[in-house]
């Protein structure tokens, strides 16, 4: 069958990708931007603008060929065109999805890099040197997300084993979960690292934001204009909202009191656990999904983290990293071929093998992330150095390190 | 001529401003302070951590008045401002060297 462009789809896949654009910028920058102080609200948002904007450009000269390229050993990509030459100007379609364009395709992916890279600066806040986090896009971009992305989307070995991640639980989620962690070890705790959120009112909205947008990131994951993109954002949406009831009730049992940033936390670490599922369970499986979620997120939180004293200031190994490992597996147990034909299934398929599959991939992944992610952390440290002075960080980085101020109000 | 510094609970500044104009005494400044008294604060909880918050939101109404106006005043404020809970405040009065008035230099109680 000759593939043909199919304008609906198309039309589906450019809505995606603009919805996926939007959870980073201003998504991800206003959630991160409300929950540190304010001293430090635009340096925290400009970490993900900024985060965008090189990503942008590096996928078209040269990133998504060397992870979406023809395939060299299982390992990488090949760039055939660099800054993209030829591609747009030849119409072709895309050979991950016959119905769209290339160009699409390659754009639609570009906002899940772009992403993953935003949502690392969640635990490096107020501390962490500009020039530092500028030098560390690109160099992790290609070292670490490229090469984990073609390992599971674009052919790789982990996909030709059968691995599977519908939108992201381990290219995304696991990926900057376990670089944020490689990261702060580096960098260390902050001077003042209580969480006492500045202005939840951005968090709220950048929250709704992500959730909006998630439709994109997961639906759109369906490449397609299909039934397929319909029970992924019927998932995704369960999936969130059972994870926010969840925290609700887990926090009124511990702390007396259902909390506002609970919720919004609840219902991101669901969003991130149906992230890898979302194409592959039905929606029995994403409320059990979101509901696990939400209580493994909070004990991270709320336990591991002051149990271990790390500083992910913003809990981004605390909700993506756990909520990735943990719809990662959840595949292994829930994915059925009566939700998507084009896969075996897992346990509840019959089809156990899955769960191994699953877990070698959280593992290789996560392990190669975060060494990676130290190695890359601990050069910059030695050449143009991490973190930022003492006071600096005392005095707030919009004004050290910017020159501006969040709140100027005359 | 004194000046009355009033601590008072920010939603009790309407009501307090207006029993003020309506006993003649519109000047005043009014400032967004902080702060605690003898009682142990709030606790704020963000992520299952509880923080103790013991610096609370108060409103500071600040006049400058003549003698002869001070009681008046204070018992304005202390019957439009008063609820009988802890955290109502307090009222501190100290004396005033000089008042300028800036339009036209005119100094002393007439300035005011």
């Amino acid at each position: 069958m000759v593939p043909v462009l199919n304008s609906g789809d198309t039309a589906w896949m450019l809505i995606s990708t603009a919805l996926v654009i939007l959870m980073t910028i201003p998504g991800v920058a206003l959630f991160y931007g409300g929950l540190i102080r304010r001293e430090n609200v635009l340096n925290t948002m400009f970490l993900s603008f900024v985060s965008f904007a090189v990503v942008s450009i590096i996928w078209f000269v040269y990133g998504y060929q060397l992870t979406f390229g023809t395939d060299i050993w299982g390992f990488i990509g090949t760039i055939s065109n660099p800054l993209f030459g030829g591609i747009v100007e030849s119409n072709s379609l895309s050979t991950y999805a016959p119905t769209i364009p290339t160009g699409l395709y390659a754009v639609f992916q570009m906002t899940f890099a772009a992403i993953t890279v935003a949502l690392i600066s969640g635990a490096v806040v107020e501390r962490m040197k500009f020039s530092a986090w500028l030098a560390f896009i690109p160099i992790w971009i290609t070292l670490v997300y490229m090469p984990i992305a073609h390992w599971m989307w674009g052919g790789g070995w982990l996909e030709q084993m059968g691995a599977l991640d519908f939108a992201g639980g381990t290219v995304v989620h696991v990926n900057c979960g376990m670089a944020a962690l490689a990261l702060v070890l580096i960098l260390g705790t902050r001077k003042n690292a209580r969480l006492l959120p500045h202005h939840l009112g951005y968090s709220i909205i950048g929250t709704g934001l992500l959730w909006f947008g998630w439709f994109g990131f997961n639906a759109g994951s369906a490449l397609g204009a299909t039934n397929l993109a319909v029970s992924a954002m019927i998932v995704t949406n369960l999936a969130a909202c059972v994870g926010m009831l969840t925290w609700i009730l887990i926090d009124k049992l511990k702390t007396g009191k259902p909390t506002m940033l609970g919720a919004l936390s609840g219902a991101i670490a669901g969003l991130a656990a149906i992230t890898p599922a979302a194409g592959y369970v039905n929606v029995t499986a994403a409320i059990i999904i979101g509901f696990a979620a939400s209580i493994c997120a909070y004990l991270a939180v709320s336990a591991l983290k002051p149990r271990l004293g790390y500083d992910d200031s913003l809990d981004v190994f605390g909700i993506h990293g756990v909520c990735g490992i943990v719809g990662t597996l959840a595949v292994g147990f829930f994915a059925t071929p009566l939700i998507n034909s084009a896969i075996k299934g897992g346990l509840i398929a019959g089809h156990p093998m899955q769960i191994a599959i699953q877990l070698l991939a959280i593992v290789v992944i996560g392990a190669y992330s975060f060494i990676m992610t130290y190695i890359i952390g601990k050069a910059i440290e030695k050449t143009i150095g991490l973190r930022v002075e003492d006071k600096e960080e005392v005095h707030g980085l919009d004004i050290t390190l910017h020159e501006e101020s969040g709140y100027r109000l005359s | 001529m004194k000046r009355i510094l009033a601590i008072i609970r920010p939603d009790k500044l309407e009501v307090v401003k207006q029993a003020l104009e309506d006993i003649g005494c519109h000047g005043l400044t009014i400032k967004d302070v902080r702060g605690r008294g003898r009682q142990l604060g709030i606790t704020e909880s963000y992520r299952g951590h509880d923080y103790k918050v013991d610096l609370l939101s108060k409103t500071e109404i600040e006049i400058v008045t003549s003698e002869e106006d001070i009681d008046k005043i204070i018992e304005t404020i202390l019957k439009t401002a008063q609820t009988g809970d802890i955290g109502d405040g307090k009222i501190f009065i100290s004396p005033v060297e000089e008042v300028v008035r800036i339009r036209t230099g005119e100094r002393g109680e007439k300035a005011i």
